[in-house]
């Protein structure tokens, strides 16, 4: 940077914020944007899988079947939407999705019973596998416990199986998920915007102008994502501050150690809008180019689908990927509360991949425009 | 309306974007890439978990137990342990997600007839995963405990329950992605890539231009929706052609309906589009405000990976307001439960309204925006 640099970059950073702050829809967008995810990851995600819509066809009719339907309905997991004598109408309700759970009791069920070889009829909608797994578990471990207390505790299960969850005791999804909408919207306002905000100028014909100003390509680029760089450094305050005083997230590890990987990590999200801004011409380009790496990132990240279940193979491309390895360092400090030592791999990661991407866009950027 | 005319403009547009060759292969990338990373690399199916033993038993019961757990397939054993050091350490890292812990009475308490006991310890931090661990976890228990034989005589459970999976019978998320992907694909390519065209018109200054020849509101909204109608159909059509002979993805219904209804879904986000991108003026804002609207309910609100039934009361409130839903229940119906036009009519009317909706609102900005 030659001499003056330092001011030129911040005369640009705040033309950048002036631009962005004078559209009032851009400001509450930028707001609303991490808002959102917040509420739809902290709310709407969950395992704990109740009051499922349950149809229930009765074919006994004895006192003995009502009381398993009254097993299920108390238990909390399962409501009882409709009841019916004929099979064919539990088909209908499957087909029109008006239930997702089918208990059938076949005729001689009370006398079956009393014999100890009954059987009841479990019927699950398995459109959505996730929700018919946890289901169809619920279900059966409730007509197994009913069976035992119907014998009378004569015949407890000879082998009991105690389980602890570490590290999320209540296994709530929300823990897990809250902290990792740091690293997608870090993802999103740094890569993507800077982008977009470089290819503008390009499409608009204004870069021009701005090459023969006095900035050197370096001050360009530095003035142009500095200021996506906070925001993302904002998002990522607001994000914390919410997860943890609103969703109540345990925050067991260090804030300066988070603040530094977003430091790492943001340097990954504006290398590649740089690289992105290079390789395209228009907006469109530009927009459909970054969603074609960001989409990638983020189903091979490990935020929604677990890094452990995917094939050898894309374990090891995800280990390129700087938002699996900013991830495991959210959750680590977030959950754990780990430190440098068990996450110094991240680290290091998240360096190699930031500088080595920044490298490869900037050497690009100047060739481009030199 | 003069068909000439809207047709001269979707000429117009179709040229802009074959022009911008790298745009439009993207439009064809982007759902190849999805199918490729939902049918190959991710899934919610658990196989395989990573699991450490800690057998202070040692005997032949213990042994069988652990080797009903591995016979599941579920479970891969990686490491032994023997002291709880080595537990924490496995965890923390998370070189394990279950250590199995099998404490020194555990044949002596079975042999007795008491309840032994065996612990499953398991990495909570991803409750999704943790909770389908569990559920195995405690099948295999339940199944091996059945077949034990205790004082000579084999248990026989009073109760059983006889399960039956329909519609997606060997419980994969492919089956529940791939038609998920149709709605989410078309509200990317419909809406966010429709949410560009005017905004760029603005600014680049040829909207005036645009505004002074002859050509009615209607004719120049329909006009820009066009060419990306056809490309969302074409992108419907491969994702259910590589879904179905590719992932083997059940095709049970009628792929006529579902053409049909795709079609009116594309119409309405594409309107949508439009309308959010004759509101911004600015590619920036649009494609932020397009995600806010189109993209981000499509993919989290629909039903597309997380349950509805789920969600709190307000949040499924939400969920009404959201079009993909609708059309989530057409695709899984077509794909997997075979349903036709008798159980459909009320999404496919909501499509037809959504497609009204979508172009009204459209028409109505652009006259806002030029007048």
């Amino acid at each position: 940077m030659t001499k003056g640099g330092p001011r030129r970059v911040g005369v640009l950073v705040r033309k950048e914020f002036l631009q962005l702050a004078r559209d009032p829809r851009m400001r509450r967008v930028l707001f609303l944007l991490p808002v959102i995810q917040l509420i739809v990851f902290g709310y709407a995600v969950s395992t704990d899988i109740r009051h499922t819509e349950t149809f229930v066809v009765d074919l006994d009719g004895t006192p003995e079947a009502r009381r398993l339907i009254e097993v299920f309905e108390s238990s909390g997991y399962f409501d009882v939407v409709e009841r019916s004598r004929r099979p064919g109408d539990l088909v209908r309700a499957l087909d029109h999705g008006d239930a997702v759970l089918g208990v059938v009791v076949s005729a001689g069920y009370a006398d079956d019973l009393s014999r100890h070889e009954a059987t009841v009829q479990l019927l699950v909608d398995g459109t959505n596998s996730n929700v018919a797994t946890v289901v169809l578990g619920y279900a059966e471990r409730i007509v197994h416990g009913h069976g035992i207390a119907v014998a009378g505790g004569g015949i407890a299960p000879p082998i009991e199986l105690r389980d602890r969850a570490w590290f999320n005791p209540d296994l709530d999804s929300r823990d897990y998920n809250v902290p990792a909408v740091v690293g997608v919207l870090i993802l999103v306002v740094c890569f993507m915007l800077t982008a977009l905000a470089i290819v503008r100028e390009r499409e608009i014909g204004t870069l021009e102008q701005l090459m023969v100003s006095p900035l050197s390509p370096l001050e360009l680029v530095m003035g142009k994502a500095i200021p996506f760089a906070l925001i993302g450094l904002f998002d990522l305050a607001v994000v914390t501050v919410i997860a943890v005083l609103w969703f109540r997230v345990p925050f067991a590890g260090s804030p300066l150690l988070l603040f530094g990987s977003s430091l790492l990590f943001l340097l990954s999200g504006l290398g590649l809008g740089l690289f992105v801004s290079t390789i395209t011409r228009t907006q469109q380009e530009a927009f459909m180019a970054s969603y074609l790496l960001f989409f990638p990132m983020i189903l091979l990240s490990g935020f929604m689908f677990p890094v452990s279940s995917m094939p050898a193979v894309f374990r090891w491309i995800s280990l390129a990927n700087p938002l699996r390895h900013f991830l495991e360092i959210v959750r680590g400090i977030f959950l754990k509360g780990v430190g440098l030592p068990e996450l110094w791999t991240q680290h290091v990661a998240l360096a190699i991949l930031g500088v080595g991407l920044l490298a490869v866009a900037a050497w690009r950027f100047e060739k481009r425009v030199g | 309306m003069s068909l000439r005319r809207l047709l001269a403009i979707a000429r117009k547009e179709a040229l802009q974007l074959s022009r911008d060759s790298r745009s439009l292969a993207l439009a064809f990338a982007m759902p190849l890439l999805l199918l490729a990373i939902f049918g190959y690399a991710i899934s919610w199916d658990i196989r395989d978990v990573r699991t450490a033993v800690w057998d202070q038993d040692l005997s032949t019961d213990s042994r069988e137990l652990l080797d009903a757990f591995r016979a599941s397939g579920y479970f891969s054993f990686v490491t032994t342990v023997s002291s709880s050091a080595q537990v924490h350490d496995l965890l923390d890292r998370a070189v394990v997600q279950l250590v199995l812990v099998v404490p020194p009475d555990f044949a002596e308490d079975l042999g007795a007839g008491r309840s032994a006991v065996v612990q499953a310890l398991v990495d909570g931090s991803d409750a999704n995963t943790a909770t389908i661990v569990l559920s195995y976890a405690r099948a295999v228990v339940q199944e091996h405990s059945t077949g034990l034989r205790v004082a000579g005589e084999t248990l026989r459970p009073p109760l059983t329950a006889d399960s039956r999976v329909w519609y997606n019978e060997e419980l994969e998320s492919k089956n529940m992605i791939v038609p998920g992907l149709v709605a989410v694909i078309m509200m990317i390519i419909g809406a966010m890539l429709t949410s560009l065209t005017i905004a760029r018109e603005w600014e680049r200054g040829t909207m005036e231009q645009l505004a002074a020849t002859p050509v009615t509101r209607l004719e120049v909204v329909l006009g820009k929706l066009l060419p990306y109608v056809v490309i969302g159909m074409t992108d419907v059509a491969v994702i259910s052609l590589v879904g179905v002979f590719l992932f083997d993805v059940p095709f049970r219904g009628s792929p006529i309906l579902l053409a049909i209804l795709s079609f009116f879904f594309l119409l309405g986000a594409a309107g949508l589009g439009v309308f959010i991108s004759a509101a911004a003026r600015s590619q920036l804002l649009a494609t932020q405000m397009s995600m806010m609207a189109t993209y981000l309910p499509a993919l989290l609100l629909s039903g597309f990976m997380f349950a509805i039934s789920v969600m709190p009361k307000p949040l499924q409130l939400v969920t009404y307001l959201v079009p993909a839903r609708y059309f989530l229940v057409v695709t899984r119906g077509i794909f997997l439960k075979g349903v036709g036009v008798e159980v459909l009519r009320a999404e496919g009317l909501l499509m037809v309204a959504f497609a009204i909706a979508g172009v009204t609102l459209a028409v109505h900005a652009f006259r806002k925006e030029i007048g």
